[in-house]
């Protein structure tokens, strides 16, 4: 009867208008009646993080046994490169490289993801038990099949999905929320983690050295084989999270609020989380159980673009950014034995974890 | 003014007016096991503000959550304009049907005019994210609401009526021609509370919208409703003009409280007056609650 929606916005003179609308964000017009909203901010972040994550690449590409130039690796990385360095940069170091970007990438994108979904930060996969659950997957390949790396990376898959779809599962009652969800996945962490303890103990010393290292999380050996796996289940996971990103953004408000807006809540966060799932268990496939990356990433991205919103494409970057360069610290700032990624990110991850709950207790949320 | 007219029976109004948007038909409500509501029916009427009364955990708010499609009946249907509410798209019954429920949580370091934004969303689409129209939009509904002056504050730093009205500027953005309201007041002061009763009332009577509210204080249901439904455990106890409805005989029944009933001075409307204590202790009501 009245207050039809007009489909029709009346045109707005010349192409690409950028007005001021409330808050920080600015729209972006065609006269077709196309609308973009950006935050500049947000931008901006996205950007340097993008960039920085290119340097970091770069430098830890010229990282190792045999330093190169900065120089000599972008000249290699564009064909111009000699022999021996088209060998150890394309062949030995990039996909290395890419492999941590990529797993980066997934946790960020992953652990913003959970965390916008149960409107907690420590609703990130480090914390739920996925990583536990994904290692558990590989230690059984390890420790009970003595599988090949492919395998391990299988098991660790499946592994994940498993414990995602049972901490879901679990926390499940007319809908999944914030806290139920939190305080399942850390029973479900405590269970994977006794699990994963006696599987140690069960190994020979071989097997037991092989688990160990593949828990602490390390790019070390990561070849184009894993590359591929990986950048195609980014290439459909990514794009599949970032569609949904509006009806999360609603979600930040209750589920009410968001259902009387026209999204379709459950639907929604089930498809969201299950992407989650297989970003943050595909990443641990891949490098194993990266510590805090997921944790970390989506609240720095937060703190910088100074936005509400789950901030999925910072936080991507954040990702992306922060394992590179904890890889490149990793070889570098600790001598000669290299260190797998995993332990500076879990050490940085934990100093910023106590950070976070210390400004959490101080504004009286916890 | 005698309920007799007003009284309704159960299955009277089954058949199915097409007049109205919104209608409840026969619907059971229930969360898991626990019923709240059997073969309820309720129709909203066109261009009223209706508000429904009842004791504590009669049914109200789980019979506006079915009305807003928050919950499915386990029978019955909910029919928006002639269709099952189900059965429609979310984002269509978001254009025609708004819901200001009780839980909502505010984003960290949001503010008013984004806030009041989102809800554009079910008039937006991936290409079609900030058109000028939901630029205007929102500021006609902080406008309405009187929290245009606020547009820039971040919403955790107003007081509780302020954001109130946020949230209703937000309901008022979706440009619903049905607005539902879950306990609009509660947990505001009595100016605050007046306040947004005010609001309800501009919107209901000078942009017609249908407004449905849940509200526990009957003196305020009486004073701004233009039609009350009296709700007890789960039934239709009498709908109706608020000077048809509010007797002392029907109070009495729904709420268990014996008082008076007089005019209120301001508006002529039905005032409840509580029985003073020693009146009350004199006669017990248990054979009528």
């Amino acid at each position: 009867m009245k207050t039809a929606p007009k489909t029709a916005p009346e045109p707005t003179g010349t192409a690409p208008a950028a007005t001021r609308t409330g808050g920080t964000r600015r729209a972006l017009r065609t006269p077709g009646g196309l609308s973009l909203r950006v935050d500049p901010r947000a931008l901006i972040v996205v950007v340097v993080l993008a960039l920085a994550a290119c340097a970091a690449s770069v430098v830890l590409i010229g990282t190792g046994d045999f330093p190169i130039s900065t120089g000599d690796v972008l000249k290699t990385l564009v064909g111009e490169g000699t022999e021996g360095q088209e060998f150890i940069v394309n062949d030995l170091r990039l996909p290395r490289v890419i492999v941590g970007l990529l797993v980066g990438a997934a946790l960020g994108l992953g652990g913003a993801v959970f965390q916008a979904v149960s409107r907690n930060p420590l609703g990130s996969p480090d914390i739920l038990g996925l990583g536990q659950g994904a290692t558990a997957g590989a230690l059984v390949v390890i420790v009970l099949m003595s599988g090949s790396a492919n395998q391990v990376a299988v098991g660790a898959l499946i592994g994940g999905l498993v414990t995602g779809t049972a901490i879901y599962l679990l926390a499940w009652k007319r809908g999944v929320h914030g806290y139920r969800l939190v305080l399942v996945g850390i029973g479900v962490s405590a269970i994977a983690t006794a699990v994963n303890g006696y599987l140690i103990t069960k190994a020979d010393l071989v097997d037991a050295a092989r688990a160990v290292v593949w828990m602490t999380g390390s790019l070390d050996g990561r070849d184009w084989k894993q590359v591929w796996p990986l950048l195609v289940l980014c290439c459909v996971l990514v794009p599949l999270v970032l569609a949904n990103a509006r009806g999360l953004r609603m979600m930040e408000m209750g589920d009410d609020v968001s259902n009387a807006l026209g999204v379709r809540v459950e639907r929604v966060r089930l498809l969201l989380m299950v992407c989650a799932v297989l970003l943050t268990a595909s990443a641990t496939a891949a490098a194993g159980p990266v510590a805090f990356v997921a944790l970390t990433a989506p609240q720095l991205a937060r703190r910088l673009t100074r936005s509400p919103g789950p901030n999925l494409v910072p936080a991507l970057f954040m990702g992306a950014a922060l394992l590179v360069t904890a890889d490149w610290a990793a070889q570098r700032l600790f001598g000669d034995g290299q260190l797998p990624v995993g332990v500076v990110t879990g050490v940085l991850g934990g100093v910023y974890l106590l950070w976070l709950l210390v400004t959490e207790r101080k504004a009286g949320r916890i | 003014m005698s309920t007799a007219t007003t009284r309704v029976s159960r299955g009277l109004n089954n058949r199915r007016s097409t007049v109205n948007r919104l209608s409840a038909e026969n619907v059971t409500l229930a969360y898991d096991q626990r019923v709240i509501a059997e073969q309820l029916s309720v129709e909203i009427p066109d261009n009223s503000f209706t508000v429904i009364v009842g004791p504590n955990a009669c049914g109200k708010s789980t019979l506006l959550r079915a009305l807003s499609r928050m919950l499915k009946p386990s029978e019955g249907r909910v029919l928006l304009d002639g269709q099952v509410i189900q059965s429609m798209p979310a984002k269509k019954v978001a254009r025609t049907l708004g819901l200001l429920p009780q839980s909502s949580i505010a984003p960290d370091g949001i503010t008013v005019a984004d806030l009041v934004g989102r809800g554009r969303y079910p008039h937006q689409g991936i290409l079609r994210q900030w058109s000028t129209d939901d630029e205007r939009v929102v500021q006609e509904s902080m406008a309405q609401t009187g929290v245009a002056e606020l547009a820039d504050r971040y919403v955790d730093e107003l007081s509780g009526g302020q954001r109130q009205r946020v949230w209703i500027a937000m309901a008022l953005a979706q440009q619903t021609p049905l607005l539902l309201l879950d306990e609009p007041t509660t947990y505001l002061d009595i100016q605050h509370q007046i306040d947004v009763l005010d609001l309800c009332a501009e919107l209901h009577e000078e942009q017609g919208r249908t407004l449905v509210a849940v509200l526990h204080d009957l003196n305020h249901a009486a004073r701004y409703a233009t039609h009350l439904i009296a709700l007890k455990e789960g039934t239709v106890i009498a709908q109706g003009a608020p000077e048809d409805v509010v007797t002392a005989g029907l109070v009495e029944e729904v709420f268990g409280l014996r008082c008076q009933v007089i005019d209120d001075p301001e508006t002529g409307t039905p005032l409840v007056v509580p029985a003073a204590r020693k009146a009350r202790a004199r006669v017990p009501v248990t054979e009528s609650s």
